[in-house]
């Protein structure tokens, strides 16, 4: 191994819980405000997975007052405290950008039972 | 201006770092030194004060004659790269002496690096210099990256000397200024330096501490 992935691999995080496409996440992002440091989650589907190494990202998209957000984080990202999987979703998709054309019911994914964690 | 001995080094590649706040910094990974003193030169045998220094050793077999001769004299292993620092005082180093990277530079410093620039073959005034060019439509016909006149007519009569024209671009030594420090890993003799710098991965760099920066400055006298 080279110096340069030696570089990449130790910002890596490892810590973070694994999810995959179609899956419900809430992902806690730390803020700051003024000087203070507050946690903000976002939750959504997980519609793209970006691999890359230190340079990986995902992103998530949800439904918020009826418009639709999206949601750019990288992988390995400090400000991200942690990453909870809500849903796993079933999917046959690896990026789910159909899902922007549709909503309500049909944007629905197919997955284990809903639990709350 | 002060002169400091630098080091030379191979540029390894570029990745990013992430900062606390979350904020992403691209880096230049240089792979700087070890180097060794080859020769010194003195104002009383060359005319000036400078230090030559080597880095990267290589097969004994690939070294010619000359040079074999010129490494042992020093008592150093076959280098690739022989480099000229001019310095203010040969004194205080060794013909042979290894200087690594946490010996010149630490992190924060400022540095300049110099290399060779990746070549980008005969290029067009757009690309060698920035011409804009000639609009897409409204008449424009076969001159769409050309340069424009040249010389005008009666007055002046002639080209004038240095005119931006189309030519090898790229392929030239390039000097980066004030190039921030972020790490110095002296166990790995690596350098990762802010933002880019010249040349392709496996290049030789040069890198010495900033001639203009005014950090270096303050931070000097305070030392």
């Amino acid at each position: 191994m080279n110096s340069l992935e030696l570089i990449e691999r130790e910002q890596l995080r490892t810590d973070l819980t694994p999810f995959k496409v179609g899956d419900t996440v809430r992902v806690h992002v730390k803020i700051i405000e003024g000087d203070k440091e507050r946690i903000q989650p976002f939750e959504g589907v997980v519609i793209r997975k970006k691999a890359g190494g230190i340079r990986s990202s995902f992103t998530v998209r949800k439904i918020s007052y009826g418009i639709g957000v999206e949601r750019i984080f990288p992988m390995h990202s400090p400000r991200i405290d942690r990453i909870d999987v809500i849903n796993r979703g079933k999917v046959r998709r690896a990026k789910l950008f159909y899902l922007r054309s549709l909503k309500g019911k049909a944007a629905r994914i197919r997955g284990e039972k809903k639990k709350e964690n | 201006m002060k002169r400091t001995l630098g080091i030379i080094g191979r540029k390894l590649g570029m990745t990013q770092l992430f900062q606390e706040d979350g904020s992403v910094v691209p880096v230049t990974l240089v792979e700087a030194g070890p180097c060794w003193v080859t020769q010194k030169k003195t104002t009383g045998k060359e005319g000036y004060e400078a230090l030559q220094i080597g880095f990267l050793p290589k097969k004994e077999k690939r070294v010619n004659k000359p040079l074999t001769g010129h490494f042992k004299k020093a008592g150093t292993p076959p280098l690739a790269y022989l480099k000229e620092f001019r310095v203010e005082s040969t004194e205080e180093y060794e013909v042979g002496q290894e200087i690594n990277v946490g010996h010149l530079f630490k992190a924060g410093d400022v540095v300049d690096v110099t290399g060779i620039s990746k070549g980008k073959g005969f290029a067009g005034v757009m690309k060698r210099h920035g011409f804009h060019g000639s609009p897409g439509s409204h008449g424009t016909h076969e001159y769409f990256r050309h340069g424009g006149s040249v010389g005008p007519a009666t007055y002046p009569h002639h080209v004038f000397k240095g005119l931006k024209m189309p030519g090898q671009f790229g392929n030239a030594r390039v000097t980066i200024q004030n190039v921030k420090v972020l790490e110095v890993r002296e166990d790995q003799n690596l350098l990762l330096l802010q933002g880019g710098i010249p040349g392709h991965p496996k290049g030789w760099v040069l890198i010495r501490s900033a001639t203009k920066s005014k950090k270096k400055e303050s931070s000097e006298s305070s030392s």
